[in-house]
């Protein structure tokens, strides 16, 4: 996806990775889908509050660039496996949020049809091949996806989102073990927000760093600012090259923070109002890279506006499309359970 | 003794079990995912953290395998470890420990050691939580030997079943519906037991026995109450253990009104209704049968997600409604 002409590279030399690599367009792109994970995710909440979504659901308010920035150098080939904050995977990886609003709503015209809602969001035609209830539970099937790519030279690589809390499932260990021993298109990206539920990465994990496991498995172990976006998806690129040249895996943790609770039974009882304040008002990825693109020319103040609005609009509509969209009628309890055959 | 009786919830209950048990006997201890300051993830150890300490009420990291095990481990070695899954689904990933090793260590040992460990699940459908965590999985574990399995249907039992799990020398692992938890009930204070491995009557009747477990249990209820104005008489018989079953009351039951039908929320195919029209087939009371036996189970699908898929689902009580009328009619 190279972006950018020689000359307006030039003048970019010293600008950090995503604006010397992307076209203005591209990363105006990123801002109005950064945008769009925040408000799908508040308008997500609302309906939810008004009784119009029910379950629950994991929002990733405050990791909206660690979503970006991996997805950033993928193609459309390419593949994800998520987990039970994918909302913002989902997006990035290229889902129309008409269609997981409707998910959400239970309607016909989600992308699982009413059957998997939030903690299942998936949209395999753009190469997401879903969200998790199983913490841990897409790490495995991720490596089936690049051994998949591998004995198929589809040239596919697959991404493995998953949190700090997942790093201690067994199904971890194994998963990373086989994709080393076998130098599979894989690259494991654990968002690191501090905490597994109410449970800290200090007192639930023997390593300082979740990166510091990459180690044991023989890859490269890299630590990332998941709140700047650039950093993010450098460090993505540089695993997508490896991944794509078949010398096999990397491990990324990307540190962020959830602003929200775990979900929305969660009383935020394990961590201070001043360090949740903290990551709100002065690490926040979308106003971080805002700052960033209007600094260094990428955006004046009414194209920050224009993408707003913009965003706003596709929230609304996506909204209407859901609510207006057909539930599944009961007599079809029973379908998708196996393949149908003809 | 009336003064003594309080309504608590059937999570309150629980949570007073555990808090007994553990000022009773300084072996006992729990772990589980967020049971301390989070409380757990229905609030079932609530604040326990805050009597007992993290010590005793053990936050584990996100490792169903190994927490079970550790359990297990404990267990053998002398201390009374009550483990909380915080689904039910997650004992999937402990089925290693719970099934080969819990189940068996004792057997295998030719009876040098026992696995006193008491595991809690919450389960079942009906919080939209989509098909990762609502199943209702005890069947599988009922068919392990070396386990004994129950779902206490009331707060009363909750308490009581727990209790006796915790004095019990064997693995017990408790389902526990999730929509049962803010379910309010009698509950006596102080230490009380009630037996694994006893059905309970909850409703007596003459022409229908409903063999009922969990949440099924008030649903059958409910659904016998409206019965009773058409002038037909359900008993209601609460399974509460389902290994090692109460075969005996079963049998008296139908041998009394002739008529069976066994409702859960479970998978109806290979379940426990299965089990216990087995049973019934095969004892004496086959012979008073006056009508073909009727289960009444979840439907052949993982859980859905849509809130009026997964309702229908499970058995409601209109279901059971029309299932005892057509069954004591002879409609088939
Ligand atoms: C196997 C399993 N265990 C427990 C849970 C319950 N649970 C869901 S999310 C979660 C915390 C996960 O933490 P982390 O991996 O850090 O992801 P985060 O929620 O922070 O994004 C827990 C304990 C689950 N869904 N699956
Ligand atoms: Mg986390």
């Amino acid at each position: 996806m190279a972006g950018a002409s020689k000359a307006v590279a030039d003048s970019r030399a010293n600008l950090p990775f995503v604006y010397r690599q992307y076209s203005a367009e591209q990363l105006k792109q990123v801002l109005y889908k950064m945008y769009l994970i925040r408000r799908f995710e508040e308008g997500a909440e609302e309906s939810y509050t008004r009784g119009l979504i029910h379950g629950t659901m994991h929002l990733s308010i405050g990791q909206e660039a660690s979503a970006m920035g991996i997805c950033m150098p993928l193609g459309e080939d390419d593949q994800i496996t998520s987990t039970h904050r994918g909302h913002g995977h989902c997006i990035a990886k290229g889902a129309e949020v008409k269609r997981m609003f409707a998910e959400f709503f239970g309607k016909t015209t989600g992308y699982c049809k009413g059957r998997g809602g939030s903690m299942h969001i998936a949209d395999v035609a753009k190469g997401n091949l879903g969200a998790n209830g199983i913490v841990g539970g897409g790490i495995p099937i991720a490596v089936g996806a690049a051994l998949s790519s591998k004995m198929m030279k589809t040239g596919k690589v697959v991404v493995s989102f998953f949190g700090d809390g997942a790093n201690n499932e067994g199904a971890f260990h194994e998963a990373l073990n086989m994709a080393a021993v076998w130098k599979l298109p894989v690259i494991f990206v654990c968002e690191n927000n501090g905490y597994g539920m109410s449970t800290s990465t200090a007192r639930s994990t023997a390593v300082k760093n979740i990166a510091d496991r990459a180690a044991a498995y023989s890859m490269p172990g890299v630590i990332v600012n998941g709140n700047i976006f650039s950093e993010v998806a450098e460090a993505s690129y540089k695993a997508v090259e490896r991944a794509r040249a078949g010398e096999g895996p990397t491990l990324i943790e990307s540190k962020t923070y959830r602003h929200r609770g775990h979900s929305k039974s969660d009383r935020n009882r394990y961590r201070t109002k001043e360090e949740i304040e903290d990551w709100m008002s002065n690490r926040d990825p979308i106003t971080l890279f805002e700052n960033e693109l209007r600094e260094f020319g990428f955006i004046d103040d009414k194209g920050i506006e224009a993408i707003r609005e913009a965003v706003a609009r596709e929230i609304a509509d996506g909204i209407e499309f859901a609510k207006t969209s057909p539930s599944p009628d009961v007599s079809e309890t029973g379908n998708y359970v196996y393949t149908e055959q003809a | 003794m009336d003064a003594m009786v309080r309504e608590l919830s059937y999570a309150q209950a629980i949570q007073e079990a555990m808090a007994i048990a553990m000022d009773m006997d300084e072996r006992v201890f729990l772990m589980g995912e967020d049971i301390g300051v989070y409380g757990g993830a229905f609030q079932v150890t609530g604040d326990l953290v805050e009597r007992y300490g993290t010590d005793r009420v053990l936050d584990t990291p996100i490792s169903e395998l190994g927490g079970a095990g550790v359990a297990v481990g404990a267990a053998v070695t002398g201390m009374r470890p009550i483990f909380e899954f915080q689904f039910s689904d997650f004992a999937t990933l402990a089925m290693e420990q719970i099934v080969n090793q819990a189940a068996k260590m004792r057997f295998m040992l030719g009876g040098e050691v026992s696995v006193p460990v008491v595991m809690r699940f919450p389960a079942g459908s009906g919080t939209g939580a989509a098909a990762q965590h609502s199943q209702s999985l005890e069947a599988w574990l009922g068919h392990v030997p070396g386990l004994k399995v129950i779902q206490p249907a009331t707060p009363y039992d909750a308490k009581g079943m727990l209790l006796a799990a915790v004095a019990d020398p064997d693995p017990v692992m408790i389902f526990e519906h999730k929509l049962l938890y803010k379910a309010k009930g009698p509950v006596p204070e102080g230490y009380y037991t009630v037996p694994i491995g006893k059905a309970d009557i909850r409703r007596e009747g003459r022409d229908l026995t409903i063999v009922a477990t969990s949440i099924m249990v008030q649903k059958a209820l409910d659904a016998a109450a409206t019965l009773e104005a058409e002038g037909i008489d359900v008993e209601v018989v609460d399974l509460r253990t389902i290994r090692p079953m109460d075969k005996q009351t079963v049998i008296d039951s139908v041998k009394k009104t002739s008529r069976l039908m066994c409702v859960y929320e479970a998978v109806k195919t290979l379940g426990i209704g299965a089990e216990v029209s087995a049973m019934i087939a095969e004892s004496e009371a086959f012979d008073y049968l006056d009508a073909p036996i009727v289960r009444l189970g979840g439907a052949e699908t993982p859980i859905p997600y849509n809130p009026e898929l997964e309702k229908a689902t499970v058995p409601q009580v209109p279901d059971i409604i029309t299932a005892a009328r057509d069954l004591v009619k002879g409609v088939r």
